[in-house]
């Protein structure tokens, strides 16, 4: 399966390499590089390679390729699937996935690796198990570490590892129990030039941070499951249970996890939270052109905008940009052609708007197209589909848990054609 | 050594201070992008690497395996240390144990001797008591790359393979491989090795063994026979990794061993074209549709397969979905479809994968994504090949009634910044045009408006796009050829301009005025174009000297001198062809005469289609797939097979069925059969003779020297949920009972387990006086967890629910009266209370066996006093018709003041819905009452198979036969609502059918025994056919009567 991984940075360095069968040389990753030269940007770089005796499959993520060697057929998903968990095991490691704390951290990164795959087949990818392998450092435990030379590497076989329940590791203790839920719903949506939808869909993560003793049980029921259109689990939920009874059943992960997603595709109850009145025009005689941007609030349920944030990928000829916001401030800059107005939160009594004009470089055409517009926004306390958690009960263990719920709406890929 | 250290000293001799100094923290990221004066600091560095090795503190030499390990992991070389650092390998200490594994598995390939010093060691801790250190012993040891070791791995994974544990078990099926690809030789015994570990029931152990498989022995499909079932029922529980590849090979099996589902849609595509053939081969293909019958165990592996179509882990969505793809009959097909549009939300690379997939099915099968065409809308930040991807798919999905949208939708790709994707989308209109003819006019419109834009490669797009399209229709459009000739000074881009010329050949005759001009632009920049438009203005002078010499002779003799000195052989290949054969001479053979309908002859249109198009010859989800060529390693589906083949080689002999009986009061008893290893358990519901969902198992562990288990079922028929524990009782229980049913026989226990746990239940009830309610789903129904009680125990060993394997008994149970599916709560008023002075009663019927004579049908009364004094000696007296067969209940003494008693009664009805007419008697008064019953309580419930069931079907035709088509409820077109539905009206039971759309119930009249069968067919949207087949000239009719009415009305 999987024969060797290599870490790349976007300037080419192979800075980490682990072979999992025998080694393959890194003269091997030229080929990878020079399709990254051809590739404009980085997440241009075809994520399959084809090479006349292995094939590389890569992923691009937090400014770092993961570039896997693979000698025989394979599912490609399968491979990226596990690329994307080494990136979010040393995220949830180390806080951040970068180049440094990788270098500054690669003993235990190696060790890891060696535990995540056997012989290039994945052996403990939870990162509950791994984390009593090999124990995740923190400031307190390297100062015990260097004062009684004890080690972060654990000597029994995580109990995770052998039961059918391997997200949870037994004897986990508190003494507070919470149970916090976060459902976090994102928008994604394109507007045409007139402001009307053109797709709209609600992509929805239950996000969960439990904390609770021994093996709790807890059942998640909904006030109306009927809106989720699709859903995808945790292993740790019952699929039955879902099935029949629309209520999430499950023992749960020590820590943070993601409980589920979901997804609300009706195309005409979405409701959109702003609207946005633009005008991009550039003259004809090609010196220059208008920028006219207001944000506005729309179905907002009553509750405010936050974060408001527009980007703007202006076209290559652009020189210059001479604008005025009402509110928040704009940046520009001029080597990536980016304009960022951040607008904070939205006063429906005054509008933000933001106008002023654009110089194009002498003699370069009017641009064919106008740039689309990227909104970011947020809400607080509200799950724009309307999804409401109805309760939570906790079965098995005797004690009586702090429950939570939260909820936010964001923008997700929300996008205004011009 | 020492000549190594000579060496160190000869080449690192003018190394710097500062440089040793930085490479003694090797974290320090300073030096980890620089290899350059790397190979000497190196060897300075070893040397205290070495001395730090051969210490006596662990602290140190910790250090200095850190830093080795760290120069592995920049890919540094390190092997110079192997014989220090393999003297640690027997350290005591965990961490510098681990790291000098690390060490090992790294460098034993090259350092092969030395590494046998370590072997010794991992064979003594392949003996430790703890299982991770045997684990990892094993591990390690399979990883060292050392041909010698081949036996004592061997043995190694031999002992590991009935390791106790299942870690352990799990290793060893990694190690299979890992030996396999050191010596191919030793295939037979890891074969062996493999048979044994497929047969194990650890979730943990199956993903591993089945890569091993894989890998090992892909062809031995033989050795899957008897795990098939297992490996099915396993997967929800099996890691995310091993499902993939579990689903994967069963994939392969299930081609191999099964008929195609696909084979009604081949037919009803074969009617079509058998139009012209004889009339009694169609029947012969519609007997053949008929016919099919998906085998239970392709259907037990859609349907254990299809809950992980909602799984995190997007390889195991996208390997469902291949298997539905490949495997489903294909009206299934399109529950994949929702799965698929949700990884669109995943990472890039995911998208990559996920929309090449979907670019193969939506060529097949527009149908399926079409409801999701706008989430394959681009966006501006999407990658270069996400949008070309997301553009083939819109494209495929185009038909007449959504091309307006997506046209529209093009347009504003059109304009796009990106202008290699604008180009795609010019390609992707080009192609939409020519596959709906209604739209290609206006595509043509909109594309020649394109050629005045400002970005010329976009123009060059369209103009190579119109030229094709106007091969398809050139009549009409010579206008759009006259404005591409006045485009050619303008552009540029070579294939443009080759279009062009080409163009103005093969249409000469329809612009005579422009072609010659255009030819003589392009002789007099004939020397700097590039070869491609070379070609086409050899063609183009060509034409038109066939065409219209007069004006052209000099123009071509031109043009063909320059080409035939060009530099490029083709060219001058082309050019001495075209001179041999257009210029008359006297060495012209007889080709020259056909050069006019050689060079003019009318050309069919391209057929522009999709680079997809042949993907589909691989499985989808493979590399193959995504590379489109064969990957090494890729093992080809097969065509379905024929005839399938012996269904019976994945029977599995039932060791010791020995079960758990968990008696429940309430809702309803369950058999739990346990499976120990893993998580398996497959429980029957007592009332419903069916096999229920297991739902999970809670609690830390299942395994069995737990004292606490908690089980969640959920029946099939009636969706009661039942929460089951186990206590430390059931333990102790089960130690002594297991030792007196080891004792019974196979079969007869089996068979003695089924009747006697049915009489159980049955003095139960009596006992309790409590008729089972009906449950729907109500989660309510966990406040009566406590209430069950564990009455006799046995595990220890597996059982197999009764629908995963065909049950061996079914002829002495085809008509074995089983519980009935449903208890309708309604009650009748038998006597009210006005006119009994007081004593009001009801009846029901429970639908239970009666417990008096056989062919009676058991009533329920529940006798009420609602007058103010007590009613003494209630009983029956006279009843008519005379000859009326009853079991009367004992008389009741006394009946104080708001009390009431419920007892039963057993009638024989004789088959008939004659009411029962009788006295109800008190001490003082007499009232008559009459029981009619509805036809449908005249029934039992009994199981039979399907097989059974067709059989008995064959006997009773003709004037046997009775049946209707309906309209049906829109709620009543799914299986749950019509077995529901049925089973309200008549106390018949469910047979467990093979198809969707059919749905069989059984039973057998009360009084004479007499087989009852009714069929529900759904044919369409919201028709169905009901049959009722019986002896029972009367019933029949009647049955249907009623059948009609409750499955028509909501």
């Amino acid at each position: 399966m999987i024969h060797s991984l290599f870490l790349i940075n976007p300037s080419g360095d192979i800075f980490l390499e682990k072979h999992w069968k025998s080694v393959v040389s890194r003269s091997v990753c030229d080929y990878f590089l020079e399709a990254k030269e051809k590739a404009l940007e980085p997440e241009d770089v075809p994520p399959v390679i084809h090479t006349p005796r292995h094939y590389l499959i890569s992923i691009y993520r937090d400014k770092l390729f993961f570039l896997s060697v693979i000698q025989t057929e394979v599912p490609p998903l399968f491979v990226i699937e596990f690329l994307h968990r080494v990136a979010e095991m040393i995220q949830d490691y180390f806080g951040e996935c970068s180049e440094t704390v990788v270098k500054d951290n690669m003993v235990m990164v190696y060790e890891l690796l060696e535990e995540m795959l056997d012989n290039g087949f994945p052996l403990a990818t939870e990162s509950n198990v791994l984390k009593e392998m090999i124990r995740p450092p923190t400031i307190l435990r390297s100062v015990v570490n260097t004062l009684t030379g004890t080690s972060n590497i654990g000597d029994t076989l995580p109990t995770g590892q052998l039961s059918t329940i391997p997200w949870r590791r037994a004897g986990v203790k508190y003494t507070n129990n919470e149970a916090y839920f976060d459902v976090v719903e994102e928008i994604d949506a394109i507007l045409d030039q007139s402001g009307t939808t053109v797709f709209a869909e609600i992509q929805g993560v239950v996000g969960a941070c439990v904390k609770l003793s021994g093996m709790p049980d807890l059942t998640l029921s909904f006030m109306n499951p009927r809106l989720l259109d699709d859903v995808s689990f945790h292993p740790c939920v019952r699929y039955k249970r879902w099935e029949s009874e629309r209520v999430l059943s499950f023992i749960p992960p020590d820590g943070n996890f993601t409980l589920m997603t979901y997804h609300v595709n009706a195309q005409n109850l979405v409701a959109i939270p702003v609207y946005v009145k633009q005008s991009i025009s550039f003259f004809e005689s090609g010196s220059g052109g208008r920028l006219d941007v207001t944000v506005g609030p729309k179905q907002t349920m009553g509750k405010t905008v936050e974060g408001v944030m527009v980007t703007v990928h202006l076209p290559k000829t652009i020189l210059s940009v001479n604008l005025t916001a009402t509110q928040g401030s704009y940046t520009y800059d001029n080597g990536t052609k980016l304009l960022v107005w951040d607008i904070g939160k939205l006063n429906p009594q005054k509008l933000p708007n933001l106008r002023g004009s654009l110089s194009l470089q002498a003699g370069a055409p009017k641009p064919e197209e106008n740039p689309s517009l990227n909104i970011d926004l947020k809400i607080q306390q509200l799950a724009i589909s309307g999804l409401k958690v109805n309760r939570l009960d906790m079965f098995g263990e005797k004690y009586k848990p702090f429950k939570g719920v939260k909820y936010i709406t964001k923008a997700g890929k929300f996008q205004v054609r011009t | 050594m020492s000549t190594n250290n000579l060496s160190y000293n000869d080449q690192g001799g003018s190394d710097s201070a500062v440089e040793v100094g930085q490479e003694t923290t090797p974290t320090s990221s300073s030096n980890a992008g620089a290899g350059f004066g790397l190979f000497s600091t190196n060897f300075k560095k070893n040397d205290d690497l070495k001395e730090m090795l051969e210490s006596n503190k662990d602290s140190l030499k910790l250090d200095a395996m850190k830093r080795i390990i760290a120069l592995i992991a920049k890919g540094k070389n390190a092997s110079e240390l192997f014989p220090a650092v393999v003297k640690n390998v027997a350290s005591k200490n965990i961490e510098l144990k681990k790291l000098v594994y690390v060490y090992l598995v790294r460098y034993a390939e090259e350092q092969q001797d030395l590494a046998l010093l370590s072997i010794s060691t991992f064979q003594r801790a392949l003996k430790d008591p703890n299982q991770l250190i045997r684990a990892s012993a094993l591990r390690v040891l399979s990883s060292i790359r050392v041909p010698i070791i081949v036996p004592i791995m061997m043995l190694a994974i031999k002992e590991a393979a009935s390791d106790m544990s299942p870690y352990v078990r799990k290793t060893s099926a990694h190690a299979i491989q890992k030996l396999y690809s050191l010596d191919p030789d030793q295939k037979e015994h890891l074969i062996e090795v493999i048979d044994k570990l497929l047969k194990d029931k650890s979730t943990l152990v199956a993903g591993s063994v089945v890569m091993a498989f894989e890998e090992v022995c892909p062809d031995r499909i033989d050795l899957i026979h008897k795990n098939y079932r297992k490996l099915c029922n396993l997967l929800v529980d099996v890691e995310e990794w091993g499902q993939v590849v579990i689903i994967s090979m069963l994939t392969r099996y299930a081609r191999t061993q099964f008929t195609s589902p696909w084979r009604e849609v081949s037919g009803g595509g074969n009617s079509e074209t058998a139009f012209y053939e004889s009339d009694e081969k169609k029947t012969e293909n519609e007997d053949e549709k008929k016919s099919y019958m998906m085998d239970p165990d392709h259907r037990l592996l859609l349907r254990n397969t299809k809950p992980l179509l909602q799984s995190r882990n997007t390889a195991v969505v996208v390997s469902v979905a291949q298997l539905y793809w490949h495997l489903a009959p294909k009206h299934e097909v399109g529950v994949i479809t929702k799965s698929l549009v949700r990884l669109l939300r995943s990472h890039r690379e995911v998208q990559y994968i996920v929309l090449q997939n979907i670019a193969t099915m939506s060529i097949q099968r527009k149908g399926m994504f079409e409801p999701y065409m706008k989430s394959f809308y681009v966006r501006s930040t999407d990658a270069t090949h996400i949008k070309s991807l997301k553009l083939e798919i819109l494209t495929s999905l185009a038909n007449e009634a959504n091309i307006s949208t997506i046209l529209r939708e093009f347009q504003t790709y059109v304009k796009s910044q990106d202008k290699e994707f604008a180009a795609g989308t010019i390609q992707a209109i080009g192609r939409c045009a020519t596959n709906i003819s209604e739209v290609t006019d206006t595509c043509l419109q909109g594309l020649v408006l394109l050629l005045s834009n400002r970005d010329e490669t976009v123009v060059a797009e369209s103009v190579v796009v119109i030229k094709k399209l106007l091969q398809t229709q050139p009549t009409q459009h010579s206008d759009i050829i006259k404005h591409m000739a006045k485009l050619f000074d303008n552009i540029a881009v070579p294939m443009a301009r080759a279009s062009i010329l080409w163009l103005m050949g093969e249409y000469c005759e329809r612009v005579p005025q422009i072609a010659p001009d255009v030819l003589r632009k392009v002789a007099k920049s004939f020397t700097s174009e590039e070869d491609i438009v070379k070609l086409q203005t050899v063609n183009l002078a060509a034409k038109l000297y066939l065409t219209n010499s007069k004006q052209t002779k000099l123009l071509t003799q031109y043009i063909l001198n320059l080409g035939k000195y060009d530099q490029n052989y083709d060219i001058r290949d082309r050019t001495r062809f075209i001179r041999q054969l257009i210029v008359p001479n006297e060495k012209s053979g007889a080709l020259g005469k056909y050069a006019r309908r050689i060079l003019l002859a009318p050309k069919p249109a391209p057929v522009l289609e999709s680079t997809y198009k042949d993907r589909d010859r691989y499985q989808l989800g493979t590399l193959s797939h995504t590379i489109n060529t064969k990957a090494s390693g890729y093992l080809e589906l097969s065509d379905w097979p024929a005839v399938a083949p012996d269904q019976s080689v994945r029977n599995v002999e039932v060791i010791e069925p020995v079960r758990i009986h968990l008696y429940l009061y309430c809702p309803f008893p369950l058999t739990i059969q346990a499976l120990h290893q893993g998580s398996v358990c497959v429980c029957q519901c007592l009332y419903h003779k069916v096999s229920c969902y297991f739902v999970s198992v809670c609690n830390a562990s299942q395994d069995c020297i737990h004292n606490r288990a908690r089980f969640v079922c959920l029946c099939r028929v009636c969706l009661c949920v039942c929460v089951l524990e186990s206590s430390s009782e059931v333990e102790s229980d089960e130690e002594k009972s297991s030792s007196q049913s080891s004792e019974e026989s196979d079969k007869s226990s089996s068979q003695s387990e089924k009747s006697s746990s049915e009489s159980d239940s049955e003095q139960k009830k009596k006992t309790t006086k409590k008729p089972p309610q009906k449950k729907t789903v109500k989660p309510t129904a966990k406040d009566r967890l406590h209430g069950f009680v564990p009455k006799k125990c046995l595990s220890r060993s597996l059982c197999f629910s009764l629908y995963t394997h065909p049950c061996p008994l079914s002829c002495a149970a085809l008509l074995q009266v089983s519980g009935p599916a449903f208890v309708p709560e309604k009650s009748h008023d038998l006597l009210h209370r006005m006119t009994g002075k007081g004593l009001s009663a009801q009846y029901q019927f429970p639908r239970q066996p009666c417990l008096y004579q056989p062919s009676m049908v058991s009533v329920q009364i529940s006798l009420t006093n609602t007058s103010d004094r007590p009613l003494e000696q209630i009983h029956i007296g006279d009843r008519s018709p005379t000859g009326l067969n009853m079991h009367c209940f004992n008389t009741i003494e006394c009946l104080l003041p708001e009390a009431s008693v419920t007892v039963s009664l057993g009638i024989d009805f004789n088959d008939s819905t004659q009411a029962a007419n009788f006295q109800l008697c008190t001490k003082e008064d007499q009232f008559s009452v009459s029981i009619q019953p509805a036809v449908g309580e005249l029934f039992l419930p009994i199981t039979m198979t399907e097989q059974d069931f067709r059989q008995e079907q064959g006997k009773r035709l003709g004037m046997n036969e009775s049946s209707a088509t309906i309209t049906m409820a829109a709620a009543n077109t799914t299986s749950q609502p019509i077995s529901r539905q049925v089973a309200t009206v008549a106390n018949l039971g469910v047979v467990p059918s093979g198809q969707d759309n059919i749905h069989r119930f059984a039973g057998k009249t009360a009084s004479t025994g007499a087989v009852v069968l009714v069929t529900v067919e759904l044919r369409g949207e919201s028709t169905a056919l009901i049959t009722i087949n019986t002896e029972k000239s009367v019933m029949g009719p009647m049955l249907l009567r009623d059948l009609k009415r409750a499955l028509a009305q909501a």
